[in-house]
């Protein structure tokens, strides 16, 4: 009997909608949902069978028998690992107090749940992975214009120019966007792309800069500079909307293009044709202000300029621009309920010190990297026990090993999650979540043009001993005695109790998996923007009050990026189309397309080194020496080496990926907290590294 | 006379490869076979861009397809639109169609020890659906054509 199902893609964060075809209990057929992404859908969205199928996922809970990361694991049961949990959690309560424990889980629509065990409990430490991702894009967002960087959709379809800063879209691949980008394209739209290597974006674009490593702030400040002075910008909208604007110019008179022509290694009347161009799209030009933007110690500044030329274009509430993130209430709806709003709002304050010490950073999720400050030092407070939801932190921070001693000082270590994760190898307890086809999760709200509903429905039965992460909470949380705060005994109920406020029901979700709270996308009169932005002066802040309260400059006067030492290189990272960082790594059906990574070379570089496409190099930091495949590349600035991130795994039983290929994060010795302290995001783009031709080379091609 | 093609519009290609994987789950593959690929040039600057396009390759179905002379069995056949395809339960996995075909199109499943190819998802076609690799295309670049004689 076949059987068709809406749910949710889960192979990596995107989330794509999705409808599963399902004979017995095995997926025939996934698809993007036709009324969103007509059909479309990546290559990891298809491998998600074969991810259901591998056996080198975790198949029952484990309980470490051996010495941390040893290896040696018991399996045992449901009961059994959760009796074990919630008594050595309530061991940590009773002797440290609640706040002793921290979870972290993916960010993104169903952060609720963990978030809402973790306050359960009384401790205020949810975090999750963002200080190695967008935090700087965030907190550049908030302090331009009062929203965050999900608080814009940006209309690229519409757009006469995009313009991108290391942000590789077509490689990152959110389907519904990458397609935004090829339509705006087949109707002659721009594309400018800027990074320290060509990409797969790259080569589709009109401009191209190469420019030298961390120099994207100097990029965008000429931008600026050139803007005003050629008096380009939208005059009436940053007179309307914006506060500061004479403090910028001033701030930008000497960042021309031909001293950022310089400063990146490009030509000046290659930014001066830019800015011309940039001159006549507008408004219809969007800056991308950056997603995963953890990168350089200037990060934090650069998104914020590329923000602030969004509003110099005066894109903001237009087609082709940047259009504010529409919620339930813009159309006269109400949300779906969350689990939060049951669990108390924990008093004690956050053992990361965001939002005490450091008041710049949002409270939200905190910055993770600060926690193993407080695990290290027991300040402000002890941490004892961590609990990590589908997320590996030692695939997404900088060494491993600091984190490793860290998290020594922990009585407990969880690892919730489908596949076997870093961390997870090296925690006490895995507790095996069901994949993303074999569980049902939480009902959440896509804010957007036109604000949706989003469900994801198990299409088949879990093939192994794994459970879905709602049965997990709450079979800790019962455990625990906080039942009155996870009251709904199945998924049904939940979803029936989230959707009460808003009037939708279940049967609404029927004919396309979603439900839409708009038929027309929403757009506010653009003449009556005022209090949109929530700035302390409900404007665009050029100049940031709250930044200027903190003790930060609203815009950081530029520093030249050092140049690497003689035989070494800045080790960058990035992603390919096929694998989502470590999570597909062993993948059978993606590793065999992309079974392992290489180093990207600069050609003349390699030859100074008398390297050779194919040899084997080796990248040398501090104690930590990877071996991996060179690629040779005119494409990659001469400072620069390139991998892609998520390889050199290191679990015995993930045979595929098994120390295939090299891993950047454990090369960024020392690195952990060095972190960008105005934008919070780590700095993971600011570790040399040293490479050479490896003695592993064949000498000989045939044994004696 | 054959009745289909398969066209990648390149520029739309951002060459993610996921046609490859729409295949292979569409036919239950395992790690081996592959029916389709994507490749391309190594860059070239082209007025300061480095630039590259994508091609996408599987069976030509030939008009007089050398695979369907050579199998000992009979099990590599061509339809009367032109499709050229195995069927399954007479082939004997003996690849000599690997051997004859110019570009070594036929590939083993070493799961079921028998030939595989890309048959244009026929099953999917004559259910008025497209092949699995265009209905699910990333980019919506690559297309099933239908081809007119002039």
């Amino acid at each position: 009997m076949k059987k068709s199902v809406w749910s949710m893609c889960g192979m990596c964060t995107v989330r794509c909608p999705i409808r599963v075809e399902v004979e017995g209990n095995t997926p025939t057929w996934i698809e993007g949902n036709q009324h969103i992404l007509k059909g479309a859908l990546c290559a990891k969205g298809s491998a998600g069978p074969a991810l259901v199928a591998d056996k080198e996922r975790p198949q029952q809970p484990l309980i470490r028998k051996g010495g941390r990361g040893a290896g040696r694991w018991e399996a045992v049961s449901w009961e059994f690992a959760l009796d074990y949990v919630a008594d050595k959690l309530t061991a940590i309560i009773d002797r440290h107090g609640p706040e002793a424990i921290m979870a972290s889980s993916r960010g993104g629509p169903f952060q609720d749940l963990v978030k809402a065990f973790t306050h359960a409990m009384g401790s205020p430490n949810y975090t999750n992975h963002d200080s190695a991702c967008g935090r700087n894009v965030h907190h550049a967002s908030i302090s331009l214009f009062g929203l965050g960087r999900k608080g814009f959709i940006y209309d690229i379809k519409n757009a006469k120019h995009l313009v991108l800063f290391g942000r590789n879209i077509l490689s990152s691949l959110r389907p519904a966007e990458v397609n935004q980008v090829m339509d705006m394209l087949d109707k002659g739209g721009r594309l400018t792309y800027v990074d320290v290597r060509q990409t797969l974006t790259g080569i589709k674009a009109t401009n191209f800069f190469q420019v030298r490593p961390g120099t994207d702030y100097a990029l965008a400040l000429a931008l600026i500079h050139e803007i005003i002075k050629a008096e380009g910008y939208d005059a009436d909208f940053v007179e309307r909307y914006t506060t500061g604007f004479d403090e910028l110019a001033y701030f930008v008179e000497n960042y021309s293009a031909e001293w950022a022509a310089k400063e990146c290694g490009i030509k000046a009347k290659d930014i001066h044709e830019l800015v011309g161009q940039l001159i006549a799209d507008r408004p219809k030009v969007v800056f991308h202000p950056g997603w995963m933007l953890s990168r350089y110690n200037d990060s934090f500044y650069a998104s914020r300029a590329l923000n602030c030329l969004n509003a110099l274009m005066g894109n903001i509430e237009v087609e082709g621009g940047l259009i504010f993130a529409k919620g339930a209430g813009d159309c006269g709806g109400k949300g779906p309920r969350s689990l939060t709003e049951l669990s108390p709002k924990p008093t004690a304050k956050r053992a990361d010190g965001v939002g005490e010490v450091y008041k710049q950073f949002e409270k939200g999720p905190g910055l993770f990297h600060l926690f193993y400050k407080a695990m290290a030092t027991s300040k402000p407070y002890p941490i004892k026990g961590i609990i990590c939801v589908r997320h590996d932190p030692f695939a997404c921070f900088p060494d491993p090993k600091a984190q490793k001693e860290a998290l020594d000082n922990c009585d407990l270590i969880v690892s919730i999650d489908t596949h076997y994760s870093e961390f997870g190898w090296y925690a006490d307890v895995i507790l095996p979540e069901s994949t993303y086809l074999e569980r049902d999760s939480m009902i959440a709200l896509q804010k957007g043009m036109k604000p949706r509903l989003v469900m994801r429905n198990k299409a088949i039965e879990a093939q192994a001993n794994t459970r879905d992460l709602y049965s997990i909470i709450k079979g800790l949380a019962t455990r625990l005695g906080l039942d009155e705060y996870f009251p709904h005994n199945t998924m049904q109920d939940l979803w029936a109790w989230q959707l009460e406020p808003t009037g939708f029901s279940l049967a609404d979700f029927e004919k396309k998996g979603f439900v839409e709270y708009a038929d027309k996308p929403v757009l506010y009169d653009r003449d009556k923007l005022d209090g949109k932005f929530k700035t302390p002066s409900g404007k665009i802040e050029i100049i940031s009050q709250k930044l200027g309260e903190w003790g930060f400059p609203s815009w950081k006067p530029y520093e030249s990026p050092p140049k690497p030492p003689k035989g070494q290189y800045r080790l960058v990272f990035g992603r390919s189309p096929i694998h989502a960082h470590s999570h597909t790594i062993n993948n059978p059906l993606l590793n065999e397309l992309m079974p392992q990574n290489t180093l990207w070379i600069n050609t003349r570089e390699g030859g100074k080194m008398g390297i050779a496409e194919g040899d084997l190099v080796d990248v040398i930091s501090g104690d930590v020496t990877s071996v991996v495949i060179a690629k040779l590349t005119d494409f990659i600035h001469p400072e620069a080496v390139y991998t892609v991130h998520g390889f050199g795994r290191q679990i015995p039983l993930q045979t595929r990926a098994y120390h295939a290929g090299m891993s950047d994060q454990k090369l960024m010795k020392g690195q952990l907290q060095n972190m960008d302290p105005v934008g919070g995001g780590l700095n993971l783009c600011e570790t040399f590294v040293a490479v050479r031709k490896s003695s592993k080379n064949h000498q000989r091609k045939r044994e004696l | 006379m054959n009745t289909y093609t398969l066209y990648l519009n390149s520029k739309r290609c951002i060459g993610c490869h996921g046609c490859v994987v729409h295949c292979k789950a569409n036919k239950g593959l395992p790690v081996g076979p592959i029916l389709c690929e994507i490749s391309h040039e190594r860059l070239k600057s082209v007025r300061g861009v480095p630039k590259t396009e994508f091609k996408f390759r599987s069976c030509y179905h030939c008009e007089d397809p050398f695979c369907v002379t050579i199998c000992p069995t009979g099990a590599m056949k061509k339809r009367e639109d032109g499709i050229v395809y195995v069927d399954a339960p007479k082939c004997i996995g003996c690849m000599a169609c690997a051997g004859a075909c110019p570009w070594g199109i036929p590939q083993h499943n070493p799961e079921t020890n028998k030939a595989v190819k890309c048959d244009y998802c026929m099953d999917r076609l004559d259910a008025g659906l497209q092949p699995a690799c265009v209905t699910k295309c990333t980019t919506h670049a690559l297309k099933l054509v239908a081809m007119k004689e002039i």
